[in-house]
């Protein structure tokens, strides 16, 4: 450990620490643009077609299973170049965009595990009352199926909080960024990166931890106590990377 | 220069082997790890716990990206080692990084696993080893197995970040590609995404086949 320099540190920590505004910042953005889009997700897998729901289907599988990092390099670099409807897009609005979307097929999974743990009663009792399909979503279903998902969503807060700093290859200025900086010039990574890592451990590990209190708490007040077939909340906590 | 899509797929082809193998390192690092991490947490010997939890903890409140670099850039700085170059550094962060994520797979499904069954095979008078071996494992696997895949096709994801440190996988070649050929960005990040998204079919089969493995002969 001869090469750790106190000093050194000290002079990198304040620099590294201005990015925790961005980083944060996006993380928000992100996570409000995958929430919402997510919906987009639900609406779609429920139009009544094979071959609608067959599209949608795969086109969530593919923006799934490939790479994050590919995806915001395609909006970054290629977006513009797209024929008919390329427009430029800024580090940040690529970031918000590239990582909202990847998130939001993963929150749209979420907010149907929870739809489906609806049960079946409530639906009847939707159709009995003569509700507008409207009034069903909106007045019986969603208020039942969204509140058990938040633990699940908060979940996936936090990985999205520790994808937040691959925008730093398309020149989104976060931690990781002015880390990489800040080495560049003293040609020393050591001390920078090591903030960084702990600036991700000291906020990631406390909301982790809080978010399994949340979910404690929710389990008990949303426990059916009697299994009526409907199953449990999927219990994967994917990574995304 | 102008190059056409036929040009663009030989291009990109040249960086599949490295986008595998960075793959299957990664994953033999991260599934060695899951189950050593996940068994160590179950140990009774607090020091092995404390030093496995710490190792879990750290590899997932970081980002793997943040893993990667500091693997590449500090680590060398710091214990004056090398990981000798950017495909051993490339793996072992994303199998440390996965192995992590796994090993709570790993501990989660022995945990599950009914406690009458240990009770049985300790009444059968089978040493730890054996029961753990014998009859806490079999059925324990099968459970991890679907994790695992997801996790398999997460590993290939992450592998693209290897490109960030210098390694020429298909993603690499894809922004040298790019760099020279502005206009075709579209048509060349297309692609590249098409080669991920094919080399994770058969992974996405195999996920659904460990589902339905898993499931297979269990009550509920």
């Amino acid at each position: 450990m001869n090469n750790w320099d106190w000093s050194y540190f000290l002079e990198a920590f304040p620099f590294v620490v201005t990015g925790l505004k961005i980083t944060i910042g996006l993380t928000f953005a992100c996570f409000l643009f995958a929430l919402v889009f997510g919906f987009f997700w639900v609406f779609m897998r429920n139009i009544p077609s094979k071959i609608v729901q067959w599209v949608v289907v795969w086109t969530m599988e593919f923006i799934r299973s490939t790479p994050p990092l590919v995806q915001l390099f395609f909006l970054y670099y290629a977006f513009p170049m797209v024929p008919g409807i390329g427009v430029a897009l800024s580090p940040f609005t690529s970031a918000v965009l590239g990582l909202g979307i990847h998130f939001s097929t993963y929150i749209g999974e979420v907010y149907r595990s929870g739809i489906e743990a609806v049960e079946k009663g409530q639906w009847e009792a939707a159709k009995a009352l003569n509700f507008s399909t409207r009034e069903k979503w909106f007045k019986i279903i969603l208020p039942q199926a969204i509140p058990p998902t938040i633990p699940m969503l908060g979940n996936y807060l936090i990985i999205l909080f520790k994808e937040v700093p691959l925008a730093s290859t398309i020149g989104v200025v976060g931690i990781l960024q002015l880390a990489k900086d800040f080495g560049a010039q003293h040609f020393n990574y050591l001390e920078p990166l090591t903030i960084v890592a702990m600036l991700f451990l000291v906020l990631s590990y406390p909301s982790a931890l809080l978010i399994n209190k949340l979910e404690q708490k929710l389990n008990r007040r949303f426990d059916k106590n009697e299994p009526t077939g409907s199953k449990p909340l999927s219990e994967s906590k994917g990574v995304v990377s | 220069m102008t190059i056409s899509i036929i040009d663009i797929f030989p291009a990109l082809w040249k960086g599949i082997n490295i986008t595998i193998t960075v793959l299957i390192a990664s994953a033999i690092f991260g599934y060695s790890l899951a189950f050593i991490a996940g068994l160590c947490r179950l140990s009774s010997n607090p020091i092995l716990r404390g030093f496995t939890t710490f190792y879990v903890e750290v590899f997932r409140g970081t980002s793997l990206i943040v893993q990667l670099f500091w693997l590449f850039y500090a680590l060398p700085i710091l214990f004056n080692i090398n990981l000798g170059n950017e495909f051993w550094a490339g793996s072992l962060a994303i199998g440390l990084n996965y192995g992590a994520y796994m090993s709570e797979i790993v501990r989660g499904s022995i945990l599950s696993v009914a406690k009458g069954q240990t009770e049985a095979a300790t009444a059968l008078n089978m040493s730890r080893f054996q029961r753990m071996r014998l009859v806490i494992l079999p059925q324990a696997v099968r459970m991890m197995l679907p994790e695992f895949g997801n996790y398999l096709i997460q590993m290939l994801k992450a592998t693209s970040l290897v490109s960030l440190i210098g390694l020429t996988d298909v993603l690499y070649h894809g922004d040298i590609l790019r760099s020279s050929n502005l206009a075709m960005a579209p048509t060349i990040y297309l692609i590249v995404l098409l080669f991920y998204f094919v080399l994770a079919l058969p992974l996405i089969w195999l996920t659904r086949k460990a589902e339905s493995i898993s499931k297979k002969g269990v009550a509920n």
